[in-house]
């Protein structure tokens, strides 16, 4: 199961291979999912629920070492341990994008990534967008186009935008459907994303690609 | 929860609602307007971009626990037992209650009559609640779910509606699986109206069952100081939460406060109270400390509301020249296990939409082993425009008439459902029709795909245009709401009202009418809003009428301040009050602008340094019908060797009386229309009617909304006008829900004009698309 593939494909998305992660959730809570492990995964040691370990996030340039369990999920410690509430969740799951975040200045769910794995990583936040109390280019953007309605995804779809513009300074309206197809408005407002990504792309170039 | 389903979508309530005897607001609407209307970003935009605004599900308070619900696996079961034994032992956990926990048996009422306990040995749907938790962290509260022991006595289910009234299906209640007495309409003679007709067509549709799906979850974080209750919940409305709340719990409204400034999408599913909040508060006392509660993604597909899937029979008669002689209409639906307006609403646009002397409906409700529907944008409406613009589109087809003409021909200027047929304020359904099909270039994309489809090099895919119009049954608005202005000591100005803002800009537009009134600029304006503790009592932002409804009152609230402030003005200049008007800051004389005096320095604003305006929603006007309308275009590609279809563009023609704010108005009507795609294209409730009865696609990955993907970036609102002088002292209607009504009925509509294949069935997945043309095949060969 923890193969040498399994290894490879994760690399450079966190500190913690496959097995690892394994080790540490499966032991977690009353249930145990080693039973559905063949014996070669069973962890090596077994951490209790309630019980911790050391962690350092850097998060908006900022560094923060806490404990945490290891089965938290990033987005959890972000919100309830950190008190970064901008970015939300909406299933928990991987399926809707409230939750994105930039690590190394890629948007990532961080619903699906543990806090453990995300040490050693660059996180930034919606919070992080902001200069004091100055919106960004691509925030300013989604106020004046009206991107949003609830605003629930707004923080999520802000984050995905910002990591697409990193990649890509130009994109077209494809590039920009696809970029942000990651991140679910149930409110509908995707004519007005487009516009404002296209917008935020705009100023980004402006000033030179800076936030 | 049925009890507000009634109070805003029944056509008992919109009678006493819409139409009163009693006097009228004798404010007119403005002639000419200098804020409102215009296109402004949303005065709580920051807040919301930069994740600053504090939703529900954001509020963490000292101490605070997390909630969690265990509930029923099976669609219909007994619980025989329950051990909390080895849950409660585990790490972290404070409460493990069941039915039998001091406190918590308590009923729960999903209609006037129709009620559970909040832990029921009885779960008639899978998600029925059983046992709740409370921990210090999302997770142990987990861990200590799947800890409880449950044993259950599994009971045979009814899951498909179609089977429900079958002498040998299992029952839910001992009378059987009806919902009370089947639902008939008639008028004129339908018999003879069919014998008139020069084309009769008969045609079964049916709409899938839909999940609202909010981006936040059904959820509150609950706190008691004593016997005082908080309530922080995702809501569309703070005084539906608390009503509920009070009601199910006895206490004294005074002794629940319920706050909801932001929260993250209701679409019909958050108007009120759920079991969830009753729980929480329940846990958060037994506890002895704050309980946050927000639903896991999954049970929000089973427990927390729907659209009900409607099964539909629509027969229409037709004559030569267009002229509808008559419309039978027959619909079955289900509201789930509970009473909760399974069809409701679903005939109204058969009776409404269109002049016709004879029409006839039969609705029948019935009972499964589901989760209870709640109301979603414009119940009903969007199902029966399935139906009706679909025949539509097929009269027109069989007549050789276009589409729009045989709609044109068809225009109502009265609503002939309603009792004494009252005439509508406004009705904008003909602009809507002509100017859409103009702005659209219908004429040219209907001709243009036709010659397109012999082309040798696109053999694959097939072009088509298509176009449905709508009604929505409310959209006016009625009293009770009360709204205060306070003008503060340096001029600016406090809004206070209870309404929610759900991110259709109820607060942007509310704001635009104040400075309208008494020329501050929108953003300067301070607004408090959604707290039973400290705003004035609203109803739910829900039937689009949150605008028609708030904004006359926030303008009499504003003019009354204005009143007050002229009145001072003129003693202290020794003018007339009707002389007095205000500019920039100031109070200044129409006949002599050099007499003037800035409203810092006014008497009434001095001597008591603020100047407060009560304004009150009054009556609709007497015999009137106040209705939205709506006519919407698109054009879709289909590939016809693999069923996907590409949506290339959309227009949606909206009357809406008086637009608010261009901005946040075109925001709205893009919003039905991208809700409408995935009732059309892609959403569907798959329960496993042949064995479990469980639902196979509760969760995102599997129940499919739109994305960036599948919504055209080619989108076109054209805002139409009425002038509606009669409706409310602004001239605004409601808009949320008629944008989304048409939306799936026009694409239906365009994928048979690019393929010759009906679908009546939604969503027209490409599975479906291909087993059509397979069928077609085999007929042809």
């Amino acid at each position: 199961m923890a193969s040498k593939k399994d290894k490879d494909s994760r690399r450079g998305q966190g500190s913690v291979t496959r097995r690892g992660f394994l080790g540490v959730v499966g032991a977690a809570g009353a249930v145990a999912t080693a039973g559905t492990l063949d014996a070669k995964a069973q962890p090596a040691t077994v951490i209790k629920s309630g019980e911790t370990v050391p962690v350092k996030l850097s998060v908006n340039g900022r560094e923060h070492k806490l404990m945490v369990e290891p089965r938290w999920s990033l987005i959890f410690v972000l919100r309830d341990k950190l008190g970064l509430t901008a970015g939300k969740v909406g299933c928990g799951r991987g399926e809707c994008g409230a939750c994105t975040v930039l690590i190394n200045d890629e948007p990532r769910y961080a619903c699906m990534t543990l806090a453990v794995e995300a040490s050693d990583s660059r996180i930034t936040t919606a919070e992080g967008l902001m200069t004091g109390e100055e919106l960004s280019a691509v925030q300013k953007a989604f106020v004046e186009h009206d991107a949003f309605q609830c605003g629930y995804c707004t923080p999520g779809q802000t984050m995905a935008a910002e990591g697409l513009l990193r990649a890509n300074p130009d994109p077209s309206i494809q590039e920009i459907r696809t970029g942000m197809s990651g991140n679910l408005c149930r409110c509908g407002a995707y004519p007005h994303i487009f516009q404002a990504v296209k917008k935020a792309g705009e100023m980004k170039r402006a000033k030179g690609g800076l936030s | 929860m049925n009890k507000s389903n009634t109070g805003l979508y029944s056509l008992a309530g919109l009678a006493a609602g819409q139409t009163s005897e009693a006097k009228a607001d004798e404010t007119r609407p403005w002639e000419k307007t200098t804020v409102v209307g215009r296109p402004i970003p949303r005065v709580d935009a920051y807040e919301r971009v930069s994740g600053s605004a504090e939703y529900p599900s954001d509020v963490s308070l000292p101490k605070m626990l997390y909630g969690a619900i265990l509930r029923c696996p099976h669609p219909h079961a007994r619980v025989k037992s329950v051990d909390t034994s080895q849950a409660e032992k585990l790490p972290g956990v404070h409460i493990v209650a069941t039915g039998t926990t001091p406190g918590f048996d308590v009923r729960w009422y999903y209609s006037r009559d129709s009620y559970s306990k909040i832990f029921d040995p009885l779960c008639l749907f899978e998600g029925d609640e059983v046992a709740a938790v409370a921990a210090e962290t999302p997770y142990q509260a987990s861990d200590a779910l799947r800890a409880i022991k449950v044993e259950y006595e599994v009971l045979p289910a009814v899951s498909d509606e179609q089977k429900a009234l079958d002498p040998q299906a299992p029952k839910l209640r001992e009378k059987g699986n009806r919902v009370g007495e089947v639902e008939k309409y008639s008028r004129g003679d339908v018999e003879k109206g069919f014998a008139e007709a020069d084309v009769v067509l008969e045609q079964t549709y049916s709409t899938a069952c839909e999940i609202h799906t909010t981006l936040e979850r059904h959820g509150c974080v609950a706190n008691w100081e004593g016997d005082s209750l908080t309530i922080w919940e995702s809501t569309q409305g703070v005084y539906g939460v608390q009503g509920g709340v009070a009601r199910t719990l006895g206490m004294p409204l005074s002794k629940v406060r319920v706050i909801g400034k932001y929260m993250g999408g209701g679409f019909g599913s958050k108007l009120d109270a759920g079991k969830y909040t009753v729980i929480a508060a329940l846990l958060a006392k037994r506890a002895g400390r704050p309980v946050r509660m927000f639903l896991p993604r999954e049970d929000t597909y089973l427990a927390v509301g729907n659209r009900p899937p409607a099964h539909m029979k629509l027969k229409a008669g037709v004559k030569k020249d267009g002229t509808l002689t008559a419309l039978e209409f027959y619909c079955l639906g289900t509201g789930g296990a509970h009473p909760a307006g399974g069809t409701s609403l679903n005939d109204n646009l058969v009776r409404d939409l269109y002049t016709c002397p004879n029409v006839r409906s039969e609705m029948t409700d019935v009972f499964i082993n589901a989760g209870p529907a709640r109301p979603m944008r414009a119940p009903g409406h969007p199902q029966g425009a399935w139906a009706l613009e679909q025949m539509m589109d097929a009269l027109a087809a069989k007549l050789g008439m276009d589409p729009v003409a045989l709609r044109l021909k068809n225009i109502p200027t009265v609503s002939q459902a309603q009792p004494g047929n009252p005439p509508y304020t406004s009705t904008g359904l003909r602009e809507c029709l002509e100017e859409g099909a103009r702005t659209f270039g219908w004429d040219e994309a209907r001709k243009k795909a036709e010659d397109r489809h012999g082309e040798g090099q696109e053999a694959d895919i097939r072009r088509g245009v298509g176009m449905a119009s709508a009604l929505w049954v409310v959209g006016g608005g009625w009293p009770p709401a009360t709204v205060i202005v306070r003008l503060f000591a340096d001029g600016s100005v406090n809004l206070n009202m209870g309404a929610s803002d759900l991110g259709t800009g109820t607060k942007t537009v509310m704001a635009m009418v104040v400075a309208e009134e008494l020329g501050v600029d929108p953003n300067s304006i301070q607004i408090e809003h959604a707290d039973t503790g400290t705003t004035q009592f609203a109803s739910p932002s829900g039937g689009s009428k949150t605008v028609p409804t708030e904004s006359p009152a926030v303008r009499a609230a504003a003019l009354s301040v204005k009143k007050q402030l002229l009145e001072s003005a003129a003693q202290d200049l020794k003018l007339a009050a009707d002389d007095l008007e205000i500019q920039n800051g100031e109070i200044v004389s129409r006949s002599d602008p050099a007499k003037k005096k800035k409203i810092t320095d006014v008497s009434a604003l001095r001597r008591n340094a603020v100047v407060v305006g009560v304004g009150y929603r009054g009556p609709n006007p007497p015999n009137r019908s106040i209705n939205p309308f709506a006519a919407q275009f698109c054009e879709v590609e289909v590939n016809v060797k693999t069923g996907e279809i590409r949506i290339v563009r959309f227009l949606a023609a909206q009357d809406s009386g008086r637009v608010m704010n261009r901005l946040t108005y075109q925001n709205q009507v893009f919003g039905g229309v991208v809700m409408g795609i995935g009732l059309g294209m892609t959403e569907e409730r798959i329960l496993d009617k042949e064995q479990t009865g469980k639902m196979l696609n509760a969760n995102w990955h599997d129940y499919k909304i739109p994305t960036a993907l599948d919504v055209p970036a080619d989108m076109t609102c054209v805002p139409i006008d009425p002038h509606d002088t009669e409706a409310n002292s602004t001239g605004a209607k409601g808009l949320g829900e008629p944008a989304t009504i048409p939306a799936a009925a026009a694409l239906a509509n365009a994928v048979y004009h690019a393929t010759g294949v009906r679908v009546v069935d939604s969503p027209i997945s490409p599975m479906r698309l291909m087993r059509l043309f397979a069928d077609r095949s085999k007929k042809e060969s």
